[in-house]
Protein backbone atom coordinates (compact mmCIF):
# COMPACT_ATOMS: atom_id res chain seq x y z
CA UNK A 1 0.00 0.00 0.00
CA UNK A 2 1.42 3.40 -0.96
CA UNK A 3 2.22 5.77 1.91
CA UNK A 4 0.11 8.57 0.37
CA UNK A 5 -2.98 6.38 0.60
CA UNK A 6 -2.58 6.29 4.38
CA UNK A 7 -1.55 9.94 4.75
CA UNK A 8 -4.69 11.05 2.90
CA UNK A 9 -6.91 9.41 5.55
CA UNK A 10 -4.95 10.65 8.58
CA UNK A 11 -7.45 13.28 9.76
CA UNK A 12 -10.14 10.61 9.83
CA UNK A 13 -7.98 7.91 11.39
CA UNK A 14 -6.26 10.15 13.97
CA UNK A 15 -9.07 12.56 14.88
CA UNK A 16 -12.22 10.62 13.98
CA UNK A 17 -13.07 13.40 11.54
CA UNK A 18 -16.17 12.82 9.46
CA UNK A 19 -18.77 14.93 7.72
CA UNK A 20 -21.75 16.96 8.94
CA UNK A 21 -24.57 17.66 6.46
CA UNK A 22 -26.06 21.11 7.12
CA UNK A 23 -29.17 20.21 5.11
CA UNK A 24 -30.40 17.18 7.11
CA UNK A 25 -28.14 17.44 10.16
CA UNK A 26 -26.69 13.96 9.64
CA UNK A 27 -23.18 12.95 10.75
CA UNK A 28 -21.18 10.52 8.64
CA UNK A 29 -18.01 8.50 9.09
CA UNK A 30 -15.79 8.20 7.11
CA UNK A 31 -15.84 11.57 5.31
CA UNK A 32 -18.15 11.80 2.36
CA UNK A 33 -18.33 14.27 -0.51
CA UNK A 34 -22.08 13.76 -0.87
CA UNK A 35 -24.73 13.20 1.82
CA UNK A 36 -26.25 9.72 1.34
CA UNK A 37 -29.68 11.15 2.22
CA UNK A 38 -29.66 14.56 0.53
CA UNK A 39 -27.55 13.69 -2.53
CA UNK A 40 -27.14 16.75 -4.80
CA UNK A 41 -28.85 19.09 -2.35
CA UNK A 42 -25.88 18.59 -0.01
CA UNK A 43 -23.37 20.04 -2.50
CA UNK A 44 -21.54 22.89 -0.75
CA UNK A 45 -23.44 22.19 2.48
CA UNK A 46 -21.03 19.67 3.99
CA UNK A 47 -18.49 20.49 6.70
CA UNK A 48 -15.78 18.66 8.63
CA UNK A 49 -17.12 17.17 11.83
CA UNK A 50 -15.12 15.70 14.68
CA UNK A 51 -16.90 12.81 16.37
CA UNK A 52 -16.61 12.63 20.17
CA UNK A 53 -15.44 9.03 19.96
CA UNK A 54 -18.19 7.90 22.33
CA UNK A 55 -20.42 5.06 21.29
CA UNK A 56 -22.10 1.77 22.14
CA UNK A 57 -21.15 -1.77 21.13
CA UNK A 58 -23.78 -3.13 18.75
CA UNK A 59 -21.92 -6.34 17.96
CA UNK A 60 -18.43 -7.77 18.42
CA UNK A 61 -16.18 -10.71 17.62
CA UNK A 62 -13.00 -12.15 19.09
CA UNK A 63 -10.57 -12.85 16.25
CA UNK A 64 -8.31 -15.89 16.65
CA UNK A 65 -7.18 -16.14 13.03
CA UNK A 66 -6.12 -12.61 12.17
CA UNK A 67 -4.77 -10.52 9.33
CA UNK A 68 -1.00 -11.12 8.82
CA UNK A 69 -0.02 -7.69 10.19
CA UNK A 70 -2.10 -8.36 13.33
CA UNK A 71 -1.04 -11.97 13.88
CA UNK A 72 1.04 -11.08 16.98
CA UNK A 73 -2.06 -9.57 18.63
CA UNK A 74 -4.47 -12.54 18.53
CA UNK A 75 -6.91 -12.97 20.12
CA UNK A 76 -8.15 -9.42 19.49
CA UNK A 77 -11.62 -7.91 19.56
CA UNK A 78 -13.34 -6.09 16.70
CA UNK A 79 -16.66 -4.34 17.33
CA UNK A 80 -19.43 -2.76 15.31
CA UNK A 81 -20.03 0.47 17.22
CA UNK A 82 -23.00 2.85 17.11
CA UNK A 83 -21.44 6.33 17.40
CA UNK A 84 -23.16 8.77 19.76
CA UNK A 85 -23.77 11.37 17.01
CA UNK A 86 -25.07 8.80 14.52
CA UNK A 87 -23.50 6.40 11.95
CA UNK A 88 -21.43 3.34 12.80
CA UNK A 89 -17.77 2.40 12.84
CA UNK A 90 -15.72 -0.77 12.98
CA UNK A 91 -12.80 -0.72 15.37
CA UNK A 92 -10.79 -2.71 17.89
CA UNK A 93 -11.68 -2.86 21.59
CA UNK A 94 -8.53 -2.74 23.73
CA UNK A 95 -7.39 -2.46 27.38
CA UNK A 96 -9.69 -5.24 28.63
CA UNK A 97 -10.15 -8.99 28.56
CA UNK A 98 -12.17 -10.15 25.54
CA UNK A 99 -14.64 -11.74 27.99
CA UNK A 100 -15.53 -8.27 29.37
CA UNK A 101 -16.88 -7.12 25.99
CA UNK A 102 -20.68 -7.21 25.66
CA UNK A 103 -23.34 -5.82 23.36
CA UNK A 104 -24.71 -2.58 24.83
CA UNK A 105 -21.54 -1.53 26.68
CA UNK A 106 -20.25 2.03 26.21
CA UNK A 107 -16.88 2.77 24.56
CA UNK A 108 -14.61 5.76 23.97
CA UNK A 109 -11.96 6.32 21.33
CA UNK A 110 -8.25 5.99 22.08
CA UNK A 111 -5.33 6.75 19.74
CA UNK A 112 -2.99 3.80 19.22
CA UNK A 113 -0.57 2.05 16.95
CA UNK A 114 -2.78 -0.07 14.70
CA UNK A 115 -0.56 -2.78 13.34
CA UNK A 116 2.96 -3.98 12.78
CA UNK A 117 4.64 -3.33 9.50
CA UNK A 118 2.44 -4.85 6.80
CA UNK A 119 2.98 -5.11 3.07
CA UNK A 120 3.07 -1.30 2.87
CA UNK A 121 6.32 -1.29 4.83
CA UNK A 122 5.01 1.34 7.26
CA UNK A 123 3.57 1.21 10.77
CA UNK A 124 0.01 2.56 10.92
CA UNK A 125 -1.60 4.58 13.71
CA UNK A 126 -5.26 5.36 14.27
CA UNK A 127 -8.34 4.93 16.45
CA UNK A 128 -9.19 2.02 18.70
CA UNK A 129 -11.78 1.96 21.49
CA UNK A 130 -11.90 1.01 25.16
CA UNK A 131 -14.80 0.24 27.49
CA UNK A 132 -16.02 3.21 29.54
CA UNK A 133 -17.42 1.19 32.46
CA UNK B 1 -38.64 -3.14 -17.98
CA UNK B 2 -37.71 -6.16 -15.92
CA UNK B 3 -37.92 -8.56 -18.88
CA UNK B 4 -35.36 -10.22 -21.14
CA UNK B 5 -35.71 -9.41 -24.85
CA UNK B 6 -35.62 -13.14 -25.69
CA UNK B 7 -35.57 -16.47 -23.87
CA UNK B 8 -32.19 -17.86 -22.80
CA UNK B 9 -31.25 -21.39 -21.70
CA UNK B 10 -28.32 -23.43 -20.34
CA UNK B 11 -27.47 -26.45 -22.52
CA UNK B 12 -24.20 -27.69 -21.05
CA UNK B 13 -22.36 -27.72 -17.71
CA UNK B 14 -18.90 -28.79 -16.56
CA UNK B 15 -16.88 -28.59 -13.35
CA UNK B 16 -13.56 -29.74 -11.95
CA UNK B 17 -13.61 -31.28 -8.53
CA UNK B 18 -13.07 -28.47 -6.01
CA UNK B 19 -10.20 -28.78 -3.53
CA UNK B 20 -6.44 -28.43 -3.35
CA UNK B 21 -5.13 -29.14 -6.84
CA UNK B 22 -1.36 -28.89 -6.24
CA UNK B 23 -0.63 -30.37 -9.67
CA UNK B 24 -2.99 -28.20 -11.75
CA UNK B 25 -2.50 -24.63 -12.94
CA UNK B 26 -5.21 -21.99 -13.29
CA UNK B 27 -5.07 -22.61 -17.06
CA UNK B 28 -5.56 -26.37 -16.67
CA UNK B 29 -8.48 -25.93 -14.28
CA UNK B 30 -10.15 -23.59 -16.79
CA UNK B 31 -9.61 -25.98 -19.69
CA UNK B 32 -11.03 -28.98 -17.83
CA UNK B 33 -14.29 -27.29 -16.84
CA UNK B 34 -14.67 -25.56 -20.21
CA UNK B 35 -14.24 -28.73 -22.26
CA UNK B 36 -16.60 -30.68 -20.00
CA UNK B 37 -19.28 -28.02 -20.52
CA UNK B 38 -18.85 -28.04 -24.32
CA UNK B 39 -18.87 -31.83 -24.36
CA UNK B 40 -22.04 -31.86 -22.23
CA UNK B 41 -23.65 -29.41 -24.68
CA UNK B 42 -22.46 -31.51 -27.62
CA UNK B 43 -20.90 -28.60 -29.46
CA UNK B 44 -17.42 -27.82 -30.75
CA UNK B 45 -15.53 -24.72 -29.68
CA UNK B 46 -15.96 -23.21 -33.17
CA UNK B 47 -19.64 -22.56 -32.30
CA UNK B 48 -18.76 -20.33 -29.32
CA UNK B 49 -19.34 -16.64 -30.06
CA UNK B 50 -18.28 -15.02 -26.76
CA UNK B 51 -16.66 -15.92 -23.44
CA UNK B 52 -17.32 -14.57 -19.94
CA UNK B 53 -15.08 -15.46 -16.98
CA UNK B 54 -15.73 -14.77 -13.30
CA UNK B 55 -12.51 -14.51 -11.27
CA UNK B 56 -12.07 -12.58 -8.04
CA UNK B 57 -8.38 -12.19 -7.55
CA UNK B 58 -5.98 -13.84 -9.96
CA UNK B 59 -3.89 -10.68 -9.54
CA UNK B 60 -3.30 -11.25 -5.84
CA UNK B 61 -3.25 -15.06 -5.84
CA UNK B 62 -1.23 -15.56 -9.06
CA UNK B 63 0.11 -12.12 -9.97
CA UNK B 64 -1.80 -12.54 -13.23
CA UNK B 65 -4.54 -10.24 -14.49
CA UNK B 66 -6.20 -10.28 -17.90
CA UNK B 67 -7.25 -13.90 -17.47
CA UNK B 68 -10.10 -13.48 -19.98
CA UNK B 69 -7.57 -13.60 -22.83
CA UNK B 70 -5.70 -16.41 -21.12
CA UNK B 71 -8.79 -18.59 -20.87
CA UNK B 72 -9.84 -17.78 -24.44
CA UNK B 73 -6.39 -18.86 -25.57
CA UNK B 74 -6.22 -22.13 -23.67
CA UNK B 75 -9.68 -23.32 -24.70
CA UNK B 76 -8.83 -22.54 -28.32
CA UNK B 77 -11.18 -19.61 -28.80
CA UNK B 78 -8.67 -17.01 -30.01
CA UNK B 79 -8.79 -18.38 -33.57
CA UNK B 80 -11.96 -16.39 -34.23
CA UNK B 81 -10.94 -13.50 -31.95
CA UNK B 82 -14.22 -13.82 -30.03
CA UNK B 83 -15.01 -11.25 -27.33
CA UNK B 84 -13.57 -12.48 -24.00
CA UNK B 85 -14.55 -10.61 -20.84
CA UNK B 86 -13.59 -10.99 -17.19
CA UNK B 87 -16.12 -10.03 -14.51
CA UNK B 88 -15.11 -9.26 -10.91
CA UNK B 89 -17.35 -8.80 -7.89
CA UNK B 90 -15.39 -10.67 -5.19
CA UNK B 91 -17.21 -13.94 -4.32
CA UNK B 92 -20.07 -13.00 -6.66
CA UNK B 93 -17.81 -12.89 -9.74
CA UNK B 94 -19.21 -16.15 -11.15
CA UNK B 95 -22.88 -15.34 -10.61
CA UNK B 96 -22.36 -11.90 -12.08
CA UNK B 97 -20.52 -13.33 -15.12
CA UNK B 98 -23.59 -15.54 -15.67
CA UNK B 99 -25.90 -12.52 -15.28
CA UNK B 100 -23.88 -10.51 -17.83
CA UNK B 101 -23.84 -13.43 -20.29
CA UNK B 102 -27.65 -13.69 -20.00
CA UNK B 103 -27.97 -10.01 -20.89
CA UNK B 104 -25.63 -10.52 -23.87
CA UNK B 105 -27.57 -13.46 -25.34
CA UNK B 106 -30.98 -11.97 -24.53
CA UNK B 107 -29.95 -8.78 -26.36
CA UNK B 108 -29.41 -10.78 -29.54
CA UNK B 109 -25.73 -9.87 -29.83
CA UNK B 110 -24.63 -13.50 -29.57
CA UNK B 111 -26.47 -16.84 -29.76
CA UNK B 112 -24.02 -19.20 -28.04
CA UNK B 113 -21.64 -18.15 -25.25
CA UNK B 114 -19.51 -19.92 -22.68
CA UNK B 115 -19.46 -18.68 -19.08
CA UNK B 116 -16.71 -19.85 -16.77
CA UNK B 117 -15.55 -19.20 -13.24
CA UNK B 118 -12.15 -20.10 -11.83
CA UNK B 119 -9.89 -19.46 -8.86
CA UNK B 120 -6.54 -20.88 -7.77
CA UNK B 121 -6.08 -20.18 -4.05
CA UNK B 122 -3.70 -22.89 -2.82
CA UNK B 123 -0.51 -21.24 -4.08
CA UNK B 124 -0.43 -18.88 -1.07
CA UNK B 125 -0.26 -19.75 2.64
CA UNK B 126 -3.45 -19.47 4.67
CA UNK B 127 -2.96 -16.11 6.43
CA UNK B 128 -2.04 -14.52 3.11
CA UNK B 129 -5.24 -16.00 1.65
CA UNK B 130 -7.07 -14.43 4.63
CA UNK B 131 -5.67 -11.04 3.64
CA UNK B 132 -6.55 -11.49 -0.04
CA UNK B 133 -10.11 -12.61 0.71
CA UNK B 134 -10.48 -9.52 2.94
CA UNK B 135 -9.90 -7.34 -0.14
CA UNK B 136 -13.54 -8.11 -0.99
CA UNK B 137 -14.49 -6.00 2.06
CA UNK B 138 -13.45 -2.38 2.76
CA UNK B 139 -9.66 -2.34 3.09
CA UNK B 140 -9.39 1.29 4.28
CA UNK B 141 -12.04 1.12 7.03
CA UNK B 142 -12.29 -2.58 7.91
CA UNK B 143 -9.16 -4.49 6.83
CA UNK B 144 -6.65 -1.89 8.04
CA UNK B 145 -8.21 -2.09 11.53
CA UNK B 146 -7.73 -5.86 11.62
CA UNK B 147 -11.13 -7.05 10.40
CA UNK B 148 -10.94 -10.29 8.42
CA UNK B 149 -13.79 -11.53 6.22
CA UNK B 150 -14.86 -14.16 8.81
CA UNK B 151 -14.81 -11.49 11.54
CA UNK B 152 -17.30 -9.33 9.59
CA UNK B 153 -19.65 -12.30 9.30
CA UNK B 154 -19.06 -12.99 13.00
CA UNK B 155 -20.36 -9.47 13.73
CA UNK B 156 -23.51 -10.35 11.77
CA UNK B 157 -23.78 -13.70 13.57
CA UNK B 158 -23.48 -12.25 17.09
CA UNK B 159 -26.07 -9.57 16.26
CA UNK B 160 -28.42 -12.16 14.73
CA UNK B 161 -28.06 -14.27 17.89
CA UNK B 162 -28.72 -11.24 20.10
CA UNK B 163 -31.73 -9.97 18.15
CA UNK B 164 -33.37 -13.26 17.06
CA UNK B 165 -32.24 -15.96 19.50
CA UNK B 166 -30.15 -17.80 16.91
CA UNK B 167 -27.70 -20.18 18.60
CA UNK B 168 -24.26 -21.63 18.00
CA UNK B 169 -26.06 -24.98 17.49
CA UNK B 170 -28.19 -23.45 14.71
CA UNK B 171 -24.99 -22.45 12.92
CA UNK B 172 -23.64 -25.97 13.38
CA UNK B 173 -26.81 -27.47 11.88
CA UNK B 174 -26.09 -25.57 8.65
CA UNK B 175 -22.58 -27.05 8.43
CA UNK B 176 -23.70 -30.59 9.34
CA UNK B 177 -26.52 -30.50 6.77
CA UNK B 178 -24.27 -29.19 4.00
CA UNK B 179 -21.68 -31.90 4.74
CA UNK B 180 -24.44 -34.54 4.48
CA UNK B 181 -25.25 -33.16 1.03
CA UNK B 182 -21.58 -32.81 0.03
CA UNK B 183 -20.99 -36.46 0.85
CA UNK B 184 -23.33 -37.26 -2.07
CA UNK B 185 -21.52 -34.97 -4.54
CA UNK B 186 -18.54 -36.55 -6.36
CA UNK B 187 -17.16 -33.10 -7.28
CA UNK B 188 -17.29 -31.70 -3.72
CA UNK B 189 -14.11 -30.84 -1.80
CA UNK B 190 -15.37 -32.55 1.38
CA UNK B 191 -17.30 -35.75 0.73
CA UNK B 192 -17.72 -36.77 4.34
CA UNK B 193 -20.21 -36.06 7.08
CA UNK B 194 -19.36 -34.21 10.28
CA UNK B 195 -20.99 -34.41 13.71
CA UNK B 196 -22.71 -31.65 15.69
CA UNK B 197 -19.99 -32.05 18.31
CA UNK B 198 -17.22 -31.44 15.74
CA UNK B 199 -19.00 -28.34 14.40
CA UNK B 200 -19.89 -26.80 17.78
CA UNK B 201 -16.52 -27.43 19.41
CA UNK B 202 -14.19 -26.65 16.50
CA UNK B 203 -11.33 -24.17 16.95
CA UNK B 204 -12.53 -20.57 16.84
CA UNK B 205 -11.73 -18.43 13.81
CA UNK B 206 -13.71 -15.32 14.77
CA UNK B 207 -15.95 -15.97 17.76
CA UNK B 208 -18.78 -17.13 17.44
CA UNK B 209 -17.64 -18.61 14.12
CA UNK B 210 -15.42 -21.70 14.32
CA UNK B 211 -13.59 -23.64 11.66
CA UNK B 212 -16.70 -25.53 10.55
CA UNK B 213 -18.65 -22.29 10.19
CA UNK B 214 -16.33 -21.19 7.36
CA UNK B 215 -16.15 -22.38 3.76
CA UNK B 216 -12.66 -23.56 2.82
CA UNK B 217 -10.12 -22.05 0.43
CA UNK B 218 -10.23 -24.02 -2.80
CA UNK B 219 -8.91 -24.40 -6.29
CA UNK B 220 -11.46 -25.10 -8.96
CA UNK B 221 -13.30 -24.13 -12.06
CA UNK B 222 -16.86 -24.43 -13.37
CA UNK B 223 -18.22 -23.64 -16.79
CA UNK B 224 -21.47 -23.68 -18.75
CA UNK B 225 -22.86 -23.10 -22.22
CA UNK B 226 -25.65 -20.56 -22.58
CA UNK B 227 -27.71 -19.84 -25.71
CA UNK B 228 -30.97 -18.40 -26.97
CA UNK B 229 -33.96 -20.72 -26.63
CA UNK B 230 -34.37 -21.32 -30.38
CA UNK B 231 -30.78 -22.54 -30.69
CA UNK B 232 -31.11 -24.40 -27.38
CA UNK B 233 -34.02 -26.48 -28.71
CA UNK B 234 -32.06 -27.36 -31.86
CA UNK B 235 -29.03 -28.48 -29.87
CA UNK B 236 -30.51 -29.99 -26.71
CA UNK B 237 -33.29 -32.32 -25.54
CA UNK B 238 -33.35 -30.80 -22.07
CA UNK B 239 -32.48 -27.10 -22.09
CA UNK B 240 -32.90 -25.36 -18.74
CA UNK B 241 -34.50 -21.93 -19.09
CA UNK B 242 -33.39 -18.77 -17.29
CA UNK B 243 -36.69 -17.65 -15.77
CA UNK B 244 -35.34 -14.65 -13.88
CA UNK B 245 -32.12 -12.84 -13.10
CA UNK B 246 -31.47 -9.98 -10.67
CA UNK B 247 -28.54 -8.07 -9.24
CA UNK B 248 -28.32 -5.73 -6.24
CA UNK B 249 -25.68 -3.64 -4.50
CA UNK B 250 -25.03 -2.19 -1.03
CA UNK B 251 -22.22 -0.31 0.71
CA UNK B 252 -18.81 -1.99 0.61
CA UNK B 253 -18.36 -1.47 4.34
CA UNK B 254 -20.64 -3.02 6.97
CA UNK B 255 -20.33 0.16 9.03
CA UNK B 256 -22.18 2.12 6.35
CA UNK B 257 -25.31 -0.03 6.75
CA UNK B 258 -28.12 0.49 9.24
CA UNK B 259 -28.85 -3.24 9.41
CA UNK B 260 -26.29 -6.06 9.61
CA UNK B 261 -28.57 -9.06 10.12
CA UNK B 262 -30.05 -8.75 6.64
CA UNK B 263 -28.54 -7.92 3.25
CA UNK B 264 -30.42 -5.33 1.23
CA UNK B 265 -28.53 -6.41 -1.90
CA UNK B 266 -29.95 -9.94 -1.59
CA UNK B 267 -33.47 -8.67 -0.94
CA UNK B 268 -33.31 -6.39 -4.01
CA UNK B 269 -31.69 -8.96 -6.32
CA UNK B 270 -34.24 -11.62 -5.38
CA UNK B 271 -37.17 -9.24 -5.79
CA UNK B 272 -35.98 -8.43 -9.33
CA UNK B 273 -35.44 -12.11 -10.19
CA UNK B 274 -38.81 -13.21 -8.71
CA UNK B 275 -40.63 -10.46 -10.62
CA UNK B 276 -38.98 -11.38 -13.91
CA UNK B 277 -39.76 -15.07 -13.36
CA UNK B 278 -43.30 -14.40 -12.16
CA UNK B 279 -42.78 -16.66 -9.14
CA UNK B 280 -42.33 -16.25 -5.38
CA UNK B 281 -40.20 -17.91 -2.71
CA UNK B 282 -42.89 -20.54 -2.12
CA UNK B 283 -42.49 -21.84 -5.68
CA UNK B 284 -38.78 -22.67 -5.25
CA UNK B 285 -38.06 -26.37 -4.68
CA UNK B 286 -34.28 -26.22 -4.63
CA UNK B 287 -31.88 -23.40 -3.84
CA UNK B 288 -28.12 -22.98 -3.98
CA UNK B 289 -27.34 -20.15 -1.56
CA UNK B 290 -24.07 -18.42 -0.66
CA UNK B 291 -23.01 -20.11 2.59
CA UNK B 292 -19.49 -18.67 2.72
CA UNK B 293 -20.17 -18.83 6.48
CA UNK B 294 -22.97 -20.70 8.23
CA UNK B 295 -24.56 -17.39 9.26
CA UNK B 296 -24.61 -16.35 5.59
CA UNK B 297 -26.95 -19.26 4.80
CA UNK B 298 -29.26 -18.36 7.70
CA UNK B 299 -29.42 -14.72 6.61
CA UNK B 300 -29.86 -15.73 2.94
CA UNK B 301 -32.83 -18.05 3.49
CA UNK B 302 -34.53 -15.21 5.38
CA UNK B 303 -33.70 -12.48 2.85
CA UNK B 304 -34.78 -14.70 -0.06
CA UNK B 305 -38.17 -15.09 1.63
CA UNK B 306 -38.00 -18.84 2.34
CA UNK B 307 -38.38 -18.20 6.08
CA UNK B 308 -39.38 -15.16 8.06
CA UNK B 309 -36.78 -12.87 9.61
CA UNK B 310 -35.20 -14.50 12.63
CA UNK B 311 -36.50 -18.00 11.83
CA UNK B 312 -33.61 -19.11 9.58
CA UNK B 313 -31.64 -20.83 12.34
CA UNK B 314 -34.70 -22.43 13.90
CA UNK B 315 -35.92 -23.65 10.45
CA UNK B 316 -32.50 -25.22 9.81
CA UNK B 317 -32.63 -26.95 13.21
CA UNK B 318 -36.12 -28.29 12.35
CA UNK B 319 -34.59 -29.86 9.23
CA UNK B 320 -36.63 -27.75 6.82
CA UNK B 321 -33.66 -27.03 4.55
CA UNK B 322 -32.40 -30.63 4.29
CA UNK B 323 -32.64 -32.73 1.14
CA UNK B 324 -36.29 -33.24 0.16
CA UNK B 325 -37.77 -31.33 3.09
CA UNK B 326 -39.67 -28.00 2.87
CA UNK B 327 -37.05 -26.50 0.54
CA UNK B 328 -33.75 -28.18 -0.27
CA UNK B 329 -30.96 -25.68 0.39
CA UNK B 330 -27.50 -26.40 -1.01
CA UNK B 331 -27.93 -30.01 -2.24
CA UNK B 332 -24.41 -29.73 -3.75
CA UNK B 333 -22.95 -29.30 -0.26
CA UNK B 334 -22.84 -25.53 -0.67
CA UNK B 335 -19.70 -23.47 -0.36
CA UNK B 336 -19.05 -25.22 2.97
CA UNK B 337 -18.66 -28.76 1.59
CA UNK B 338 -18.46 -28.41 -2.19
CA UNK B 339 -15.68 -25.87 -1.66
CA UNK B 340 -15.36 -22.17 -2.46
CA UNK B 341 -12.95 -21.27 -5.26
CA UNK B 342 -14.26 -17.67 -5.18
CA UNK B 343 -14.95 -16.92 -8.87
CA UNK B 344 -15.99 -20.49 -9.67
CA UNK B 345 -18.66 -20.67 -6.96
CA UNK B 346 -21.42 -18.75 -8.77
CA UNK B 347 -21.11 -20.96 -11.85
CA UNK B 348 -20.98 -24.17 -9.77
CA UNK B 349 -24.29 -23.09 -8.18
CA UNK B 350 -25.94 -22.69 -11.60
CA UNK B 351 -24.51 -26.03 -12.70
CA UNK B 352 -25.99 -27.78 -9.65
CA UNK B 353 -29.42 -26.34 -10.45
CA UNK B 354 -29.13 -27.52 -14.07
CA UNK B 355 -28.20 -31.04 -12.92
CA UNK B 356 -31.09 -31.03 -10.40
CA UNK B 357 -33.63 -29.73 -12.93
CA UNK B 358 -32.55 -32.34 -15.49
CA UNK B 359 -33.10 -35.01 -12.83
CA UNK B 360 -29.48 -36.16 -13.06
CA UNK B 361 -28.40 -35.55 -9.45
CA UNK B 362 -28.40 -39.20 -8.33
CA UNK B 363 -28.31 -39.67 -4.54
CA UNK B 364 -28.80 -35.97 -3.91
CA UNK B 365 -31.72 -35.54 -6.35
CA UNK B 366 -34.47 -33.19 -5.18
CA UNK B 367 -37.79 -34.87 -6.01
CA UNK B 368 -39.93 -33.12 -8.63
CA UNK B 369 -37.41 -30.29 -8.96
CA UNK B 370 -38.85 -28.01 -11.65
CA UNK B 371 -37.70 -24.58 -10.52
CA UNK B 372 -34.54 -23.57 -8.67
CA UNK B 373 -32.80 -20.46 -7.37
CA UNK B 374 -29.11 -19.56 -7.07
CA UNK B 375 -27.87 -16.81 -4.74
CA UNK B 376 -24.29 -15.51 -4.93
CA UNK B 377 -22.81 -12.63 -2.92
CA UNK B 378 -19.56 -10.69 -2.99
CA UNK B 379 -17.75 -9.63 0.20
CA UNK B 380 -20.22 -8.96 3.00
CA UNK B 381 -23.04 -8.40 0.49
CA UNK B 382 -21.84 -5.34 -1.44
CA UNK B 383 -22.99 -7.33 -4.46
CA UNK B 384 -25.73 -9.97 -4.66
CA UNK B 385 -26.88 -11.89 -7.73
CA UNK B 386 -29.97 -14.11 -7.84
CA UNK B 387 -30.81 -16.36 -10.78
CA UNK B 388 -33.93 -18.51 -11.19
CA UNK B 389 -33.89 -21.48 -13.56
CA UNK B 390 -36.73 -23.76 -14.67
CA UNK B 391 -37.44 -26.86 -16.68
CA UNK B 392 -38.78 -26.04 -20.15
ZN1 LIG C 1 -28.04 15.39 4.35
Amino acid sequence: MAVARHWRNQDQRYNLAGTHCKVCGGHFFPKTSMCPTCHRRSMGKLERFQFSGNGTISSYTIIHDGMPQYSSQVPYVIAYIDLEEGDHIIGQIVDCEPSEVEIGKGVEMVFRKLSEEGRSGTIQYGFKFRLTM
Amino acid sequence: MGKLARDVAVIGVGQTRFGEHWNLTFRELGIEAGFRAMEDAGISSSRIEALYTGTMSSGLFLNQEHVSAMIAEVVGLTENQIPATRIEAAGASGGLAFHQAILDVASGLHDIVVVGGAEKMSDVVSNVATEFVASGADQAWEGLFGATMPSLFALMARKHMHDHGTTKEHLAHVAVKNHVHGAKNPLAQFQREITMDMAVNAAMVADPLGMYDCAPSSDGSASLVLCDMKTAKELSDNPIRVAGTGQGSDSLSLANREEITSMRSTVAASRRAYEMAGVGPGDIKVAEVHDSYTISEIIAIEDLGFFKKGDGGFATERGETALNSTITVNPSGGLKARGHPLGATGIAQINELVIQLRGDAGDRQVKDANIGLAHNIGGTGGTAVVNILEVV
